[in-house]
Parts: structure tokens; C-alpha cells; sequence
């Protein structure tokens, strides 16, 4: 295993200053993440000009119909977000090499879900205001996907709590894998209550497309669009939370260093 | 447009969270990107 190094510790007058080394400044990018991000920016373009513009109105829901677009997709995002992190779990509590790049993609994906989930509450509430007259109703769909979202901010709370880098990853393994397992309940909470919220639109229960073509296509720019951006964020959160990980293993390195010298200092004066 | 505010208001909101996040995504890994060495940067 290769020591731990850090940047500041080891700059030198020959050691070029942060700013101007350009792998420094490279970050967390790589030309995959720019390639992904140029495609993001275009299809979020694309999805403004269907959904605010060449998109018809709906019959019933006439205007409102375009909060759809932002509406769905995120909830799709945020549902694929939490499967990854529940796979990834999985993968880091049963696998041999217990390894923590999963533990981190499962970090990463969780902190991009709830974000999503947060977009997804707002965009809805909107919603909701237009077609129900208000904001919020305890109803089954809302009230069980807002329990999702507060789970998975106990998620990453639960991250937060301290230990070791395993500890850390063994902890919150066990409770991704039991909130992933609130999805199927939120999903079928429209049929399982009686529910203010409807059913799904796109495909009916016989497996049918109810919908108008262009409202689809839009739906599909929104769905791609966020797809490609919770892969930009999940590549560049992951590659931060490694960063992060190396720099607090340094810092621990370095105070173990330090109270270790200090005892052979104590020690030596005692002696004397 | 009926109801623009809820409409639009959706769409902006979305936006500047996304936009927020990633931004701090961004700082935060070019924050921790000066203080590690690039040997330890596996995508580069």
C-alpha cells in the first residue's frame, strides 16, 4: 500500500503552486464528465423549449401539464438513484474485497437522490396547488415518498456519525439496503389506499401508452436529460468523497505523528 | 399562460438547486483536487 500524500504538505520551491499545475486544476473532471456535461446542457435545453413551449396543453389538466416534465423525470432519477445506492451497498457488504469505492458511489448517489426527491416534493406541491387547490394533502403517495426522502437524509446522517472509513461503510450499507426496500411501497401506495394522486400516466395498467405523442417525447427529453445529469454528479461526488476519504487518513496519520512525538518527547524529558 | 408562476416557478426551482449542487460538487472536488496528489486521483 502506497502512503498517504497531500498536496500542501509536500510543496517545495520547485513544486509548482496549485493554481498553476494543470492536473491539479483539473479537479474532478475528466473528458468523459465533459462530454457527459455538454450533453446534459443540451438536452436540459431541449427540455425547456418542449416543455415550456412545443408542448400542447393538456385536455384536463390544461397548462399544468408541463410541470410534468421536470416532475416525472426527477422522480425517476431519485428512484434509480437509490437503487444504485442499495446495489452498490449490497456489493460493498457481500463482496470479498469489502471495497469502499462502492461504499462512496452509494454515498454519492444517495446525496444526489435526496436532492432529486427534495426537486421532485417542490415540483409537486406546484402541481398540486393548480389542480387540487393546495400545496400539500397527507395523502398516501405524498406522505410515503416524503418518509423516503426524510429516510434517506437519515441516510446520510448515518454517514455522518463518525469511525473508521469501514465502519462508516458497513453502517450505512445495512440502512441503504432497508430504505431502498420503501420504493415499492411508495409506488404502489396509489393502489393500495385511496389516493388524491393519480395513476400512471404513461403506461396504463393492460401495458397501453395513454398519451399524446409530442407529451411523450417530452417526458423522454426530461427522463434523458436528468438521466445524463445524475451520472455527471455521481462521477464527480464519487471522485470528491475518494479525495475526501485520502485527506482525513492523512490527517489522522499526521495527529497519530504528532501525539506520538509528543509522548517521545514527555518520555525523554522524564528521563533526563 | 395560465397558472405561469407555478409553471415556471417549477422549472427555475429545479434549475437552481441543480445548479446550486453542482456547483458545490464542483468547488468542494477542486477544493480537495489541491490537496491530493494526482497519483491518488484514479481518473487521471
Amino acid at each position: 500500500m502506497r502512503p498517504h500524500t497531500l498536496r500542501p504538505d509536500t510543496l517545495t520551491a520547485t513544486t509548482p503552486a496549485p493554481d498553476t499545475d494543470p492536473n491539479t486544476r483539473r479537479g474532478t473532471g475528466t473528458r468523459a464528465t465533459r462530454i457527459i456535461g455538454v450533453l446534459t446542457l443540451i438536452m436540459l435545453g431541449w427540455l425547456v423549449a418542449f416543455g415550456l413551449g412545443f408542448s400542447p396543453a393538456d385536455r384536463d389538466q390544461a397548462e399544468a401539464v408541463r410541470i410534468m416534465y421536470v416532475h416525472v423525470p426527477t422522480v425517476w432519477v431519485a428512484y434509480v438513484a437509490l437503487a444504485v445506492m442499495a446495489v452498490c451497498s449490497a456489493i460493498y457488504l457481500f463482496g470479498r474485497q469489502h471495497s469502499l469505492g462502492f461504499d462512496r458511489f452509494a454515498g454519492a448517489s444517495a446525496e444526489i437522490a435526496a436532492v432529486f426527491m427534495a426537486i421532485t416534493l417542490v415540483t409537486g406541491m406546484l402541481w398540486g396547488s393548480i389542480t387540487w387547490g393546495v400545496y400539500w394533502q397527507w395523502d398516501a403517495r405524498l406522505t410515503s415518498f416524503a418518509l423516503l426522502l426524510v429516510s434517506t437524509i437519515g441516510y446520510l446522517a448515518v454517514r455522518g456519525l463518525g469511525g473508521t472509513h469501514q465502519q462508516r461503510a458497513k453502517r450505512s450499507a445495512i440502512v441503504g439496503m432497508l430504505i431502498v426496500l420503501e420504493i415499492p411501497l411508495v409506488h404502489w401506495s396509489v393502489r393500495l389506499w385511496r389516493s388524491l394522486h393519480q395513476d400512471a400516466s404513461v403506461l396504463d395498467p393492460n401495458g397501453d401508452v395513454s398519451i399524446d405523442g409530442l407529451m411523450l417525447f417530452s417526458l423522454f427529453v426530461g427522463v434523458v436529460a436528468f438521466s445524463l445529469l445524475y451520472v455527471w454528479l455521481l462521477l464527480h461526488r464519487a471522485r470528491a468523497a475518494a479525495m475526501a476519504d485520502l485527506v482525513d487518513d492523512v490527517g489522522l496519520d499526521q495527529a497519530i505523528a504528532a501525539r506520538r512525538a509528543e509522548g517521545t518527547t514527555l518520555a525523554g524529558g522524564g528521563a533526563t | 399562460m395560465q397558472n405561469a408562476f407555478e409553471i415556471i416557478g417549477s422549472y427555475v426551482f429545479t434549475f437552481v438547486v441543480i445548479g446550486a449542487f453542482a456547483l458545490g460538487v464542483i468547488r468542494r472536488g477542486r477544493r480537495l483536487a489541491d490537496r491530493v496528489d494526482d497519483e491518488h486521483k484514479y481518473w487521471t
